[in-house]
Order: C-alpha cells, then structure tokens, then sequence
C-alpha cells in the first residue's frame, strides 16, 4: 500500500463546510430554504430552482444502496491491496445520493436496496472520507 | 435560431485511418491520414475545407489539425463530450454550414491509446478540487466502466439480465466482424471465452468491453446540393438531436435505466419524419455490453427489461432478427477512445451498398445512437439516401 498514491480531495472554498463536518464525524449537506430539499455534491446554487438560499444541515447519514460494482482491477495503485473491493451509489433518506466505498460488509451481502449508515475514515489531517457500512442486522427490511 | 433554420446537409465522404496497432503514427498523423482518405472519398480538395471538428486529447486539437494540413479555417469547433463527440460535431457543422460560417466541414478523431499502453483517458490526472477528483475519485471507482457495471447491477437486479444476455452482444460483434476484412479482432469467439474472461468490475468481464486500439476516423460535411455534384452517392443528414444531462458525477440523474436517449431518439426521428420502423441500418455505440441493451430499451426498439431476451440466440449477428453494428463494432472492430466516428462511417457504407460480406439487404435509412462520457449526454441522427 502507497498512501502517495491514492487520490484524496483538495477542499476548495465551497466545498470546504462538508470536509469540515465529515473530519467532525458528520455527513453535511446543502439544503436548499427555497424549495426545501438537500442536494449533493456542493454547489453555487440549487439544481432544481435555481436558488442562492442555501445552507449546510447534517444528514442522519443513513440510506439504501441505489447500485454498485465490486471492483476487481484496482482504479489506482493504493488500491490494488483491496481487491476486491465495492464502490456503491448510496441514496440517503434524505434524498440525495452520492458515492462511496461499502466497507465493513461482506461483499456476498451486498445487494440493491442494502440499508447503510455512513462510516468515517480519516486519511490526513485535513480529509477525512465519508463511506458506508451495511446496518445492523436487526435494522434491515425489505427494500 | 429555430432548428428549422438548419439546411439540409449531407456526408460526402468517409475514411478510417490505420486502425489497431499503430506504433509508428501519432493521434495527430492518424487524422490527417483519416481526412485526406474522406476528402479522397469525397472527391474534394485539401484546398476546399474552410471547417474544421477535430478533437483528440489535445485540448487545441482543431487547431492543432489545421496548422498540421496548412488550412486557415473560418470555423473551429474542438468539442469534447466523450464518444458522442463526432456526431455532435455533425449537427454544429450543420449550424455551421446553414449559416454560411463554412461551407466545407472536416470532422476528425484520432487516438493512440493502444500503443500508448493504456487507456489514454485513464492516464489523465484528474484534478483533485473538481466535482470528480472530490467526490468520485477517492473511491477508486474504474471509469468509465464502472458507471457500467452499476447500471448492468440496476439491471440484472430489476429485470434479471443475466451476464449470458450481455454476452450475446459481444458475440454478434465478433461475428460481424470476421466479415469486415478492416476490423481489429476477426478470429472467432466462443460463449466460454466470454464468459470466463476476468471480471472487471462486476458484473461486467473483459469481454464485456470494447477494445483498446489505436485509429482515426474522418467524415466531410457539405451542403445536400453541394453533394449532389460530388463523387459518391450524398448521404443525407435528415434527423440529429442531442441532449445533455450530467458529466461524470451522475448523482442527479433519477433512474440509470432512463438516461435520455429516448427523448433525444425522438427528437431525430421527429426531425427526419420518419418512425423506428422505417430504419434499416442501426448503429449503437458499443462501449460495454450493457450499454447496448440499454439503449435498445430506451431507443425504443424493445420494451424496457426485455433486452435480454431480444439479443438472444444471436439476433444482433448476421442473419440475425436486428443486426446491429455491422462494422463489428467498438467490441470487435476496434475502439480508439472515442468510438461515434465510427458508427457514422459504416452507416454510410451500408447506406451506399459498399459493406460487401457484410452488406445489409436493405440500406435506404440508419440510425446512429451514442451516448457520452457515463450516459452522460446522447446523441440520435438518422441519415437517408433519399
């Protein structure tokens, strides 16, 4: 494993309220006050009216699996000693979606419709990745 | 400007450069070679193109092209939208053309990727503050393939799509392609070399995929009346749309398996005043196999989660039920990056009878579909004879 090698964000100042909150523990998102509703990933606006009104509110972190892959060639060379690993489009009950590495799970679990919670990896002092884990057990339903 | 403004145009003349393995030629070399093939084809002069649609990787590409000819053009357009690119080129030449901007329009593409040992795209640092390098590259996702397998996963979970339906579309592929002496991959293919190839991202394997060659490809625009006086037989322009939905962070789009192209389909079907059932020749971009079944669902060709069972016992191959992408595709034939060139070349060949082992028995109207970038963007044309 090469940490030099893996791909990490660089906050910029839009950007740089959610890589605050996930160092913290948190998922933030924008939520749009005009037309009441979250979006991801970051903008200057809102993507469905348009609105400047924006402010940043925590998410529960908690959604389904929309869809996934479980890659077995490694997108870069920090991940070659995960293989094989899954990378899934989570859609949070609050409605947005967004990516992330299913961690914690057994990959013959994984399926469309999986509740997952988020899970905190901090790589450097400034970054910390926002991931997924399935639920527990007890909390699972029918999708 | 009402889109009934546009001109009628037509595509004079068509070449593909060196395709495969071409370690003694640059991207750049792989166009001009392309071009000065289409203009040959076209019966017209370097002299006479005053348009230029080039991109490859360089982000001056048109430019670039133009200097490497000695061409002073009026009009440059080096739009970059992924494998659509070349056919969204087509409808800005018609604006280009309609409105007397240029009256020769050049369209080229070009790629080494295969002798530069990966994908060229792959190689590309991607900037660590955009929307992608923040929030998709941290996680190691492959791309574009990736986007692809989660879509085959929608899939296979909504409708049962198994990866033996995904492997009749390579299989076809391979078909039409040991009748096209130009294509990369001739030799036959079986169900078990499909089937048994690595998984890359699951559930796709690496026969899933098209194949990383080198190439180029050109196509010459001119007006329809222009092209009546020229060498081959006009190839006319009669239906083009595209649409735009995300670039590679498809987090907005609601449903991976609605992804635009029918709108953009009927809008070029709209625009030809023609329907589905009139088309004869289809060209359907071949990035991955389940891009294929996909957009026969969404163009509109089958029912939605029905693909499966439409590409069975091998109804995109030669004498099959549809027969799609007769060049053998970016599966077989070859696939230089960015495969929407292609896809137009062979629609005109097979529209002037010129495709041989391969001819299609009835050649009067092909649709071309192309997606961009991870179903990014669409584009439809449907191109006549008539």
């Amino acid at each position: 494993m090469d940490a030099s090698t893996r791909p990490l964000p660089v906050p910029t100042d839009l950007t740089l309220p959610f890589w605050q909150a996930a160092k913290a523990g948190r998922l933030d998102l924008q939520y749009c006050t005009d037309c009441a509703g979250f979006q991801f990933y970051p903008r200057p606006c809102c993507v469905r009216c348009g609105s400047t009104a924006l402010q940043w509110r925590t998410s529960a972190g908690l959604g389904r699996i929309y869809t996934y892959t479980i890659n077995h060639r490694a997108a870069n060379p920090y991940m070659a000693d995960k293989l094989p690993y899954a990378v899934a489009v989570v859609q949070l009950d609050e409605g947005p979606r967004m990516m992330g590495n299913l961690i914690n799970t057994p990959l013959s679990e994984i399926t469309i419709g999986l509740r997952v919670r988020t899970v905190f990896e901090p790589v450097s002092d400034d970054i910390t990745l926002v991931h997924f884990e399935a639920e527990p057990a007890t909390r699972q339903e029918q999708p | 400007m009402q889109e009934n403004a546009l001109r009628p145009v037509a595509i004079a003349g068509v070449a593909e450069s060196d395709l495969g393995k071409v370690p003694g030629k640059t991207a750049l070399e792989l166009q001009a070679q392309a071009a000065l093939g289409a203009l040959a084809d076209a019966g017209l002069k370097l002299s006479d193109v005053d348009g230029i649609f080039a991109h490859t990787d360089d982000r001056f590409s048109g430019a670039l092209l133009a200097e490497f000819l000695g061409l002073h053009p009026r009009y440059v357009d080096s739009t970059n939208i992924g494998g659509m690119s070349n056919i969204a080129h087509i409808r800005h030449a018609m604006a280009a053309v309609s409105a007397g901007l240029c009256s020769v329009a050049l369209i080229t593409y070009g790629s080494t990727q295969a002798s530069d040992g990966a994908r060229a795209l792959a190689k590309v640092v991607e900037n660590p503050r955009t929307p992608r390098g923040q929030f998709v590259m941290p996680y190691g996702q492959l791309s574009p393939i990736g986007y692809y397998a989660m879509v085959a996963q929608l899939h296979r979970h909504r409708y049962g799509t198994t990866p033996r339906d995904l492997a009749e579309v390579a299989l076809a592929a391979r078909r039409w392609a040991a009748l096209n002496p130009k294509a990369y991959r001739r030799e036959p293919l079986t169900l078990d070399e499909v089937m048994q190839s690595p998984i890359v991202a699951d559930p796709l394997r690496q026969r899933d995929c098209c194949l990383v060659t080198d190439g180029g490809g050109a196509l010459v625009i001119v007006s329809a009346e222009r092209a009546a006086d020229l060498r081959k037989r006009p190839v006319i322009v009669r239906g083009i749309a595209e649409t735009y939905a995300h670039h590679y962070t498809p987090f907005n789009t609601a449903d991976w398996l609605e992804t635009g192209v029918a709108a953009t389909a009927q809008a070029a079907l709209d625009m030809a005043g023609v329907t589905r059932a009139d088309v004869d020749v289809v060209q359907i971009y071949d990035h991955f196999t389940i891009g294929v079944l996909q957009s026969l669902e969404e163009l509109g060709f089958c029912k939605r989660g029905e693909a499966g069972a439409f590409v069975a016992d091998g109804a995109l191959g030669p004498g099959g039920r549809f027969p799609i992408n007769t060049s053998g595709g970016g599966l077989s034939y070859g696939h230089p990056g960015m495969f929407g060139i292609f896809l137009v070349i062979e629609a005109v060949r097979q529209l002037r009878g010129e495709c041989g082992d391969r001819q299609l028995p009835r050649h009067e109207l092909a649709l071309c579909h192309a997606p961009g970038l991870v179903f990014s963007c669409n584009t439809t044309m449907i191109l006549g004879v008539q």
